[in-house]
């Protein structure tokens, strides 16, 4: 176990510096002219031009710039944006409002696909099962792109059934129909293997055991078949939490929340490169901690599995 | 969960049939290959969304066989403006005729989704038959790297990409094909990697090495036609995400752009206006919604048939 957690802590670093040395390097690697980007359309003379190329480092070679900026990052200076902003300050805002959506989303799609999982599993070839099946294979086709902007057309605008779109200070009415948009991009892929894994378990020896000691039917159901079968459901609900975090640029978009994935869009398009690279960077941390957390979690929760 | 040494069930080798082969009149067994024709045959899913893959196909390769108006031709006086004439689904906010943009928006997904899948097949089937073949330090130094790209998130790295390869006067059809293909080959190296590991050590490889037969003989002519089945497969289903994802950076401003049709580049731009006029959101979305079923439904199916275990 210590082995396997050290080797993946080593991979883990390696992934980061890969990552944001990639996302710095297609950010600024060959600009035309940064400063030009930074002042607009204003002249600037040339003892101005000398203190901002003096005070970015921009006459040092790349891989120094690189780490100058990974020296900031790791002690917490994550930079300036070209509005002025601090991008610590942009983050500490935008993210509280990601994960509560995130948030919502993580537990609407679990409450679906555990219940819907279990139940289709139970009566596997019944309708109910084969109304889930075809179900998760449209959600699972989807793409977000139509899936948002349908939802809030329909049940926003037409039906008028949920707030349309949510701004800054958003309530949780108003988050509740981008968290069930942003919900049905995961709960396919966890209510099937919710019910794979039910319907795997309740073959097993044990289940008949249990059944032939005479315990109803909702305690083997409830407790002996649904503990192991929601050790694989667990793991990929994690994974999607980091998935989440960093996915919901187009939701978050459609739904006018100024969220960490509506700023990064915006700072795509206004080409706010220190932007991009810090708030990719938070992502791709965050994203890769929830990893690991999950794969050593699926460790403590199913002991049979042993890490080298 | 993105250990590359995992093998689960859904990559595992297909063509692993459950119940012994029947054999058909003639009284040879069957091939793989055969068997799951079969299966395809009987198969409603397979049929509906085969069907509807050829329509798509068409409509790309010939949109003039479904409509007669020119997309491009385009009038301020008939913005917004209800159904009427050959624009069976009324015209957008710039008054083109919206049945005609989506009928020619097709090429664009299918050529990007077709050239990109084929990309990242060709280096999703080197690496996972150099690293699965060769084994030792390769599939080491390959799996790491496969680890690496798994740990950038998919959406972010093609947006941070997809920006930087397109120029500014292009359409930015080959930055978004290349975007896709070079981030999308790690599902089916990893695929064709264990494909290659459970075959490499069957008794007609060692035979044909006996042979004398080279590492690129053995892997060409004996490994790949035997571990192909299920690469194809994430193939098929590639396809149909990379159409998703094409829209979905042409809807966020970084795919495709200029003059350029595509299906995400209406969705988006019929946003503003979705309150007074919803048609020309609404049908590039249905075309989109079903183009990429399909093409998932159709991978479904095929694997199915080739992996009889799944079921």
């Amino acid at each position: 176990m210590f082995r396997y957690l050290v080797r993946r802590l080593l991979q883990m670093v390696l992934t980061f510096f890969g990552a944001t040395f990639v996302v710095y390097a297609l950010m600024f690697a060959n600009q035309t002219d940064p400063i030009q980007a930074l002042v607009g359309e204003r002249p600037i003379t040339a003892s101005q031009r000398a203190a901002l190329t003096e005070r970015y480092h921009l006459d040092d070679s790349f891989p120094q710039q690189y780490w100058y900026y990974m020296k900031g990052l790791l002690t917490g200076d994550f930079g300036t944006s070209l509005t002025g902003r601090s991008i610590r300050d942009m983050l500490a805002d935008a993210w509280p409002l990601t994960m509560r959506l995130a948030g919502m989303a993580i537990v609407i799609a679990a409450l679906i696909a555990v219940t819907a999982g279990v139940v289709s599993a139970l009566r596997r070839g019944g309708a109910f099962d084969n109304v889930t099946l075809v179900a998760t294979l449209v959600l699972l086709s989807l793409p977000i792109v139509v899936l948002a902007p349908i939802a809030q057309l329909v049940f926003g605008i037409q039906l008028g059934w949920f707030a349309p779109t949510a701004g800054k200070n958003a309530t949780f009415t108003q988050l509740l129909l981008p968290a069930f948009v942003l919900a049905s991009t995961v709960v396919a892929a966890e209510l099937r293997v919710t019910r794979a894994s039910v319907a795997e378990n309740l073959r097993a020896d044990y289940v008949r055991t249990a059944r032939a000691k005479g315990l109803s039917r909702a305690r083997v159901i409830g407790v002996h078949v649904l503990r192991n079968s929601l050790i694989p459901v667990i793991t990929l609900i994690g994974v999607d939490i980091g998935g989440l975090m960093s996915g919901a640029i187009v939701t978050e978009k459609v739904f006018n929340i100024p969220g960490v994935g509506f700023n990064l869009f915006r700072g795509i398009h206004t080409e706010d490169g220190p932007l991009v690279v810090g708030f990719v960077s938070v992502l791709i941390i965050v994203f890769l901690v929830v990893n690991l957390v999950v794969d050593l979690l699926y460790a403590v929760l199913d002991p049979r599995i042993r890490y080298e | 969960m993105s250990d590359f040494n995992l093998v689960t069930s859904v990559e595992a080798p297909g063509g692993v049939p459950t119940e012994p082969r029947r054999p058909d009149r003639s009284g040879k067994p069957r091939s793989l290959a055969g068997d799951a024709w079969l299966d395809l045959r009987r198969n409603k899913i397979f049929w509906v969304s085969a069907v509807l893959v050829a329509v798509v196909l068409l409509m790309a390769a010939w949109p003039s066989l479904f409509t007669s108006a020119d997309p491009r031709q385009c009038a301020l006086s008939r913005a917004h403006r209800g159904a009427g004439g050959s624009a069976f689904f009324g015209y957008d906010f710039q008054g083109c005729d919206v049945y005609a943009r989506t009928i020619y928006g097709a090429r664009n997904s299918i050529v990007v989704g077709v050239f990109a899948t084929a990309l990242a097949g060709v280096i999703g089937l080197i690496v996972g038959l150099a690293a699965g073949y060769y084994g030792r330090w390769l599939d080491a130094i390959l799996s790491r790297f496969v680890d690496i790209m798994l740990g950038i998130p998919f959406l972010l790295g093609a947006i941070v990409l997809a920006r930087r390869l397109s120029g500014p006067h292009d359409t930015g059809v080959v930055a978004v094909t290349v975007t896709l293909g070079v981030l999308g080959w790690t599902t089916g190296a990893r695929v064709m990697r264990s494909a290659v590991i459970a075959s490499k050590n069957q008794d007609y490889v060692a035979a044909a090495r006996m042979l004398g037969a080279g590492p690129v003989r053995l892997m060409v002519r004996h490994i790949l036609p035997n571990s192909i089945a299920s690469f194809i497969v994430v193939l098929t289903i590639l396809l149909g995400i990379n159409i998703a994802s094409e829209a979905t950076l042409s809807y966020l401003g970084v795919g495709l752009k200029g003059d350029a049709i595509s299906w995400g580049i209406a969705i988006s731009d019929a946003g503003p206006y979705v309150r007074t006029n919803p048609g020309p959101l609404v049908w590039p979305s249905v075309f989109l919604g079903v183009t990429v079923l399909a093409f998932i439904m159709l991978g479904d199916a095929v694997r199915d048939a080739f992996d009889p275990k799944l079921r």
